[in-house]
């Protein structure tokens, strides 16, 4: 059997794409796992699933311990030989902690995965951007965890049959306590869907000068703003929703604008597979440059309000 | 209180460069050091040990060359460490296996801090690897934690929402880069290091098992970057132009 799961829907809808070509070509079935949450499992077989297992527990709120512990319980009774979880925190340390409970292979973040030589094959991105990694599983069970937006839902097919059923399972208890959920600081920005960013880094000498990036934005009827790590993460200028980079969100615009961003790795691995990418940089060597299609060397005080008025005057 | 931080010898990725014929990373030459959020692991071990008192050990598994390393925590604060040579081949599991093993073996803790993740492979697989083995709670992606006398609370950075999370002792907690800035040794302290002990243990020393690598790596390819790379440096309205010409001839424009 090929298991999925996420906490999250959409990241699960996304892994029943990949689990069910996976389960095609083992000939066996592709499991959708929820936890608490009955109301997703038309969705889940109508994309793809062959069974939707729904657990009914008294934890609802996760915590590695025991949800590791639910999913081994559902491992032991359907045979899995593939498990494929969603790649956010909670799925990367479930996905570890599960691997290491049951003496398993792991591969973390995998944007590919197939069979090579009947072996089991993941490709992963490593050294911050600079290398792929091909890995190979030498024996099953097979854990390995996948990104968002890696892969497309299948279409919806509402006569695609499955069967679902309802399970009580109480995993191992944890000592540990949570005390307190709170939603972060968010402007409602959406950058992995944006098709222009524009994109501000250390340049900036003050959180006041970002609105020469959110004009630009504007003109480019783009309205999205981008931004590297320390804008959000250390001077919190900008909420973490904005972050691009390889521990925040992976984009791909048609046009990316970086204005003062020195092109660290990391951020170089959120947006490498822009269409068309802009730097603006008063250092010429800087890394940024490297990965860009077009340039401009100098002080973005003045290069942004000329470039803001240009592309007004051309787009009218 | 007892603390243990696990810490990776690692390349600099900042320093890695790209052949520029088959796009693959050299790796060779590559400086090494000691992990970011190792570090960061580390002082937040010092924090808390200034606060309550104990005794920090570094786990390392790697090459010999690593104890060099190793000596910049000892001069950060910690007070011992034990070096761990990796065998030929080695994955996650076995390495998890390893610090695992040397961990029960020093049997005394209260606090396992790690890194989120390393900066060269990123997985972040460690940290819960080593808690499941060890059947301890865990804590990841802390951005702030708080050590009281039989407890630590902590709170987790999940990007749209942040929990916080209290556990007894022993627990497992993996730091972010944000949750705090990791102290420069002064030179008292650097001389001072070298007398703490680095203990050099073999495999064997911490486990009975036999470990076989469950996932090997057969193959580190490079990524293509094509780009035009036009970059304009002359006048600034004259730049300015050029691009705006080349976006509207590329079609991103409209």
């Amino acid at each position: 059997m090929v298991l999925v799961y996420s906490d999250d829907k959409k990241l699960t809808l996304e892994l029943l794409n990949k689990g069910s070509e996976l389960a095609k070509e083992l000939h066996k079935k592709v499991i959708a796992v929820t936890i608490g949450h009955e109301e997703h499992a038309v969705e889940y077989l109508e994309h793809g699933a062959d069974l939707v297992i729904i657990v009914e527990t008294s934890q609802p709120q996760f915590k590695a311990e025991e949800y590791t512990s639910i999913l081994q319980n559902i491992m032991k009774e359907h045979h899995s030989e593939i498990v494929l979880i969603g790649s956010n925190k909670n799925g990367k340390e479930l996905a570890a902690r599960l691997a290491a409970k049951i003496d398993a292979g792991c591969v973390t973040d995998c944007t590919k995965i197939y069979f090579h030589e009947k072996k089991l094959t993941t490709e992963r991105i490593v050294y911050s951007g600079n290398a792929i990694a091909v890995e190979q599983f030498t024996a099953p069970p097979q854990i390995i965890t996948i990104p968002s937006k890696v892969f497309n839902p299948l279409p919806k097919n509402p006569h695609h049959r499955g069967v679902t059923i309802k399970k009580k399972i109480d995993g191992e208890h944890s000592p540990s306590k949570i005390l307190k959920v709170q939603e972060m600081k968010s402007e409602g920005v959406n950058v992995e869907d944006a098709q222009i960013i524009v994109s501000c880094g250390r340049g900036f000498k003050k959180k006041e000068d970002i609105k020469l990036v959110s004009e630009l934005a504007d003109v480019l009827k783009g309205r999205t703003v981008g931004c590297s790590r320390p804008i959000a993460a250390d001077l919190k200028w900008l909420s973490e929703d904005h972050w691009i980079g390889l521990s925040g969100h992976k984009v791909k615009p048609k046009l990316y604008v970086a204005c003062g961003i020195s092109g660290q790795i990391q951020h170089i691995a959120g947006m490498r597979d822009s269409g068309v990418i802009v730097a603006i940089n008063k250092d010429p060597e800087a890394l940024i440059f490297k990965s860009a299609d077009y340039g401009i060397v100098g002080d973005l005080y003045e290069i942004l309000p000329k470039l803001t008025s240009a592309i007004k005057g051309k787009l009218g | 209180m007892n603390i243990i931080v696990c810490a990776k010898q690692v390349v600099d990725v900042a320093e890695i460069k790209v052949d520029s014929s088959t796009k693959k990373p050299i790796l060779v030459g590559v400086p090494q050091k000691i992990s970011d959020m190792d570090k960061n692991a580390l002082e937040e071990a010092i924090k808390s040990k200034e606060k309550h008192g104990g005794k920090i050990t570094i786990l390392t598994v790697g090459a010999p060359d690593a104890k060099e390393r190793m000596k910049e925590l000892l001069a950060m604060g910690a007070d011992e460490g034990v070096l761990i040579s990796p065998p030929e081949h080695a994955d996650y599991y076995v390495i998890a296996h390893l610090l695992a093993g040397a961990i029960q073996k020093i049997g005394n803790y209260d606090i396992i801090f790690c890194g989120e993740a390393s900066i060269d492979m990123f997985s972040g697989q460690m940290g819960p690897r080593i808690a499941g083995l060890l059947n301890i709670p865990q804590i990841t992606y802390a951005q702030q934690v708080t050590v009281e006398q039989n407890k630590v609370v902590a709170e987790r950075n999940l990007g749209e929402k942040a929990v916080t999370i209290e556990s007894p002792f022993p627990v497992l907690i993996t730091v972010t880069k944000e949750s705090n800035q990791p102290r420069l040794p002064s030179l008292m302290a650097i001389l001072a290091s070298s007398s703490k002990p680095i203990h050099e243990w073999a495999v064997t020393d911490v486990t009975k098992e036999a470990l076989v690598p469950k996932v090997q790596t057969t193959d580190l390819k490079g990524i293509p970057m094509e780009r035009k790379n036009l970059i304009y440096q002359d006048d600034l309205d004259r730049s300015v132009g050029k691009l705006v010409d080349e976006l509207v001839k590329v079609g991103v424009l409209r």
